[in-house]
């Protein structure tokens, strides 16, 4: 993976940038010495990692304008940044840039139960948004698995999800509004606690955009009441193609579970060896998770078993307590860690049409024979998002290029049986070199000229989500 | 013009000189765009519909009546509820996918299900300059690139022309009820629709009349709706009694109260607990709130400026029929009008596509 070489022009005006950068921050908001700018030199995807010439850490929106204005006129490239949880390498910094950190905007400005909506600052954690509204009985939707961690302002980025979507959807789907800095500093507010804009669907296109267009300060979230309750089942079955023979039959079925995950055989050893949920030894596991009043929990856990069965499946676990949904849902939550412990991995999320998931799965097991490697499949069987993890010796050379060019071609398997390279980690640097693969030159210039209507000098994240050699013509240096 | 194919719009859209009215099936269009027809009705057909991954892609131009009939036969339906715009309008034609999304149109239940732009998943579109775009796909978890989807979702033709959409579905639920609860002022109807939508018994659809009651839908399996019935009657009860009546949704999601009276007709986008103080200061004829007052249809007096009487709301005003020369669409911010210029420049840099309609 490469990243441009830092504008040399740009670091050598480092002082006369960081002496104004300081005029218009309070002392503790911009971090320039190296040892510092250290803990910013990457997010999540920890295999890529480059200092930033400085981090400023703003605490109002006047202060992110400021940064921006004085970036814009030094055409200093800037990284914005949440939490810094990016698997796909979405905030790594590059030597020359600037990271702007919204970490410390993190307050609930306001909060309605009526009108259904929490406006906050959005480097408040996901977590941390139901936080602030379930004590009246609301919660907000979209729950990425970093969820402690994350901030909404990544969630916005990257249009997070989670294993709640088939139900509630993700990011996009709960957001009403936004208020964004644009590189040239200038303040937009964009929706609001009301449907739809009056012109364009501007939000549309900003939420998922990966920090290419603005930097998001402010966001006006949907909350959604709380379920009555969920309970969970677990089913193993005999073979991949059966468990997704069986998703396939719920869904036809008129059932719409809030959660649908699948796990196949190297990831039910690995995780039962880590975890002990005391998962069945098969070769195919489904989680599949409903919402409702015990009634009505128990009026579709009744339907769910029906159409089950038609599928003979080699265990069945209906959780009838609130400790027994917290065992079944143990091993799907360790999956990461369990893997992790095994050696190191990548974990991709290309996303497939349903239908094609035996298909895959077959596929994938003889690229893992072909590689020498191992891989285990987890995901989010209702919507086809995949999460396969490569397992690789990160000591041993050659080993992560060679996971890597494994999982590159996993992801062409995604887009060739009609799906997509990321369902909701983002394209990041991790996969901006395999755009090409699902986009046509005139479906990625098109998206080209949304930035150069926000951006138009490209200094915002400029070496993320599209291939270097397409912007090229269009990135400053 | 009426091309077959997406190679053959591209060809008249490289080669157009001229303003270009984009149409699909004529039943929903709003605003005064001037120009020659260019009509998507030929670029219709069903591509892929896979019931089991509850997804379905179509050309542009197919009848949204046949793609109903087709989600049907298989239990399952688009889950926004496409409003019929015809009655309103007063136009007559078959209602097309492409104008559906060019329109964002959506119904009762987007307060549960989203709008159309929540289920749209993929586009293929031709623009201003004839050339060919794919954005998203047929899958419903995508963040791959930029979301052009949501941008072409009521971007009213100004952007390209529509020539192909993916959407997510839903399943047909075995039952729906819709209860009613009478005598509320707007006031109180809006209150009580924001604590049955603030309930964790997912209602679907919530609509107010005055004079004719306050509405509630609750849709899903026999057993849960008839549960939650009972839990929203009790949770309701400071309201009132609520009864069960007969389906008003259709009505609701058309606007059939405002059919064949003469006057403009504004639709609203609100902060639902503003809602009532707006209704109340617009002085129209006829009054429709729907979304829980996200949504009010007004019915006014022919050529009144609205927007100026209301001054600043919380939302804003689009004129939907009118003969009157006022803006169809509230005017937008100078930095975010500065955006869709730019946008409009490069996707339509001959101003050739329905141009003038959204400023």
């Amino acid at each position: 993976m490469d990243m441009p070489l830092p504008d040399a022009s740009v670091l050598a005006r480092r002082d006369r940038i960081l002496a104004q950068l300081a005029a218009v921050l309070p002392g503790d908001a911009l971090i320039s010495d190296p040892t510092e700018t250290r803990a910013y030199e990457c997010d999540a995807l920890t295999a890529y990692r480059c200092p930033p010439m400085a981090a400023v850490l703003p605490r109002t929106t006047a202060e992110v304008a400021a940064v921006l204005r004085i970036c814009h006129a030094e055409r200093v490239p800037v990284v914005p940044r949440g939490s810094g949880t990016s698997l796909a390498g979405g905030a790594l910094p590059t030597a020359d840039c600037v990271i702007l950190g919204i970490a410390r905007m993190n307050g609930v400005i306001e909060t309605d139960y009526a009108d259904r909506f929490i406006h906050v600052q959005t480097g408040r954690t996901n977590l941390s948004v139901t936080g602030a509204v379930e004590h009246e009985g609301f919660c907000y939707a979209p729950d990425p698995s970093s969820q402690l961690a994350c901030a909404i302002a990544g969630n916005i980025g990257m249009n997070s999800g989670g294993a709640h979507c088939l139900k509630y959807g993700v990011t996009t789907n709960n957001l009403l509004g936004v208020r964004i800095v644009t590189m040239t500093g200038d303040v937009l507010t964009i929706g609001g606690p009301w449907s739809d804009a009056p012109g364009l669907d501007l939000l549309g296109v900003i939420c998922g955009s990966e920090g290419q267009l603005g930097v998001v300060t402010e966001a006006w979230l949907r909350i959604l009441p709380k379920p009555e309750g969920a309970r969970p089942v677990l089913m193993g079955f005999a073979s991949n193609e059966v468990a997704g023979a069986c998703v396939s039959d719920i869904i036809k079925g008129g059932l719409l579970p809030v959660a649908i995950e699948f796990m196949d055989r190297p990831c039910i050893q690995a995780t039962e060896a880590f975890a002990k949920a005391g998962y069945p030894d098969c070769e195919a596991l489904l989680i599949v998770e409903v919402e409702g009043s015990p009634t009505e929990i128990d009026d579709q856990l009744a339907r769910i078993k029906a159409i089950a069965e038609r599928h003979t499946p080699v265990a069945y676990r209906e959780s009838r307590s609130e400790d027994e949904s917290k065992r079944i849902w143990l091993g799907r939550k360790s999956a990461f860690g369990a893997m992790g412990q095994m050696g190191d991995y990548i974990c991709l999320d290309g996303t497939i049409p349903v239908s094609e998931l035996p298909f895959v799965l077959r596929r994938i097991g003889e690229l893992a024979d072909d590689y020498g490697l191992r891989v285990a499949n987890v995901f989010h069987a209702g919507d086809g998002n995949m999460h396969p993890l490569i397992l690789f010796n990160a000591n041993r050379a050659g080993d992560l290029e060679k996971a890597e060019a494994m999982g590159a071609d996993i992801l062409r398997l995604c887009v060739d049986v009609g799906g997509c390279l990321t369902g909701e980690h983002g394209v990041g640097v991790e996969k901006r070199d395999l755009m090409h693969a699902q986009f046509k030159r005139d479906d990625m210039e098109a998206q080209l000229r949304v930035k150069d209507v926000f951006d138009p000098a490209w200094l915002l994240n400029p070496a993320k989500v599209f291939p270097l050699d397409v912007t090229a013509g269009r990135r400053a240096g | 013009m009426r091309p077959m194919t997406e190679a053959d719009l591209a060809d008249i859209l490289r080669a157009a000189d001229a303003p270009l009215v984009i149409r699909g099936g004529g039943t929903r269009g709003i605003g005064r765009a001037m120009g020659e027809v260019l009509e998507t009705g030929g670029l219709a057909g069903v591509r892929i519909y896979e019931p089991g991954a509850l997804t379905l892609v179509a050309g542009a131009g197919t009848s949204v009546a046949e793609v109903e009939a087709l989600l049907a036969a298989e239990g399952q339906r688009l889950p926004f509820e496409v409003p019929d715009r015809r009655g309103l309008l007063g136009r007559g034609g078959d209602s097309t996918l492409g104008g559906v999304v060019a329109a964002n149109a959506s119904g009762p239940r987007r307060v549960q299900a989203g709008a159309c732009r929540d289920s749209l998943i993929g586009v293929r579109f031709v623009d201003g300059a004839g050339v060919v775009v794919k954005n998203g796909g047929r899958v419903m978890k995508n963040v791959t690139g930029l979301d052009l989807s949501k941008l072409m979702a009521g971007s009213h033709g100004t952007l390209g022309v529509l020539t192909e959409v993916s959407f997510k579905l839903l399943p047909i639920p075995e039952q729906a009820v819709t209860l009613r609860l009478a005598g509320l002022s707007d006031a109180q109807a809006v209150e009580a629709m924001a604590a049955a939508l603030g309930s964790p018994f997912e209602v679907t659809g919530a609509a107010h009349g005055p004079g004719q009651g306050t509405f509630l839908r609750l849709e899903g399996f026999e057993k849960s709706v008839r549960y939650r019935v009972g839990q929203v009657s009790r949770h309701l009860a400071r309201f009132g009694a609520v009864e069960e009546v007969a389906d008003v949704w259709p009505d609701v999601r058309d606007v059939t109260p405002f059919h064949e009276r003469a006057g403009d007709v504004w639709r609203l986008s609100l902060r639902p607990s503003t809602a009532a103080d707006v209704v109340a200061r617009a002085g129209a004829e006829a009054v429709l709130y729907d979304w829980g007052g996200g949504l009010v249809w007004l019915l006014t007096a022919p050529g009144l400026d609205l927007r100026a009487r209301l001054g600043a709301i919380d939302g804003h005003a689009t004129l939907i029929r009118s003969d009157s020369a006022l803006p169809t669409f509230a005017p937008e911010s100078p930095g975010v009008a500065a955006l869709t210029k730019g946008l409009r420049a490069k996707f339509d840099p001959k101003g050739i596509l329905n141009p003038g309609l959204m400023g």
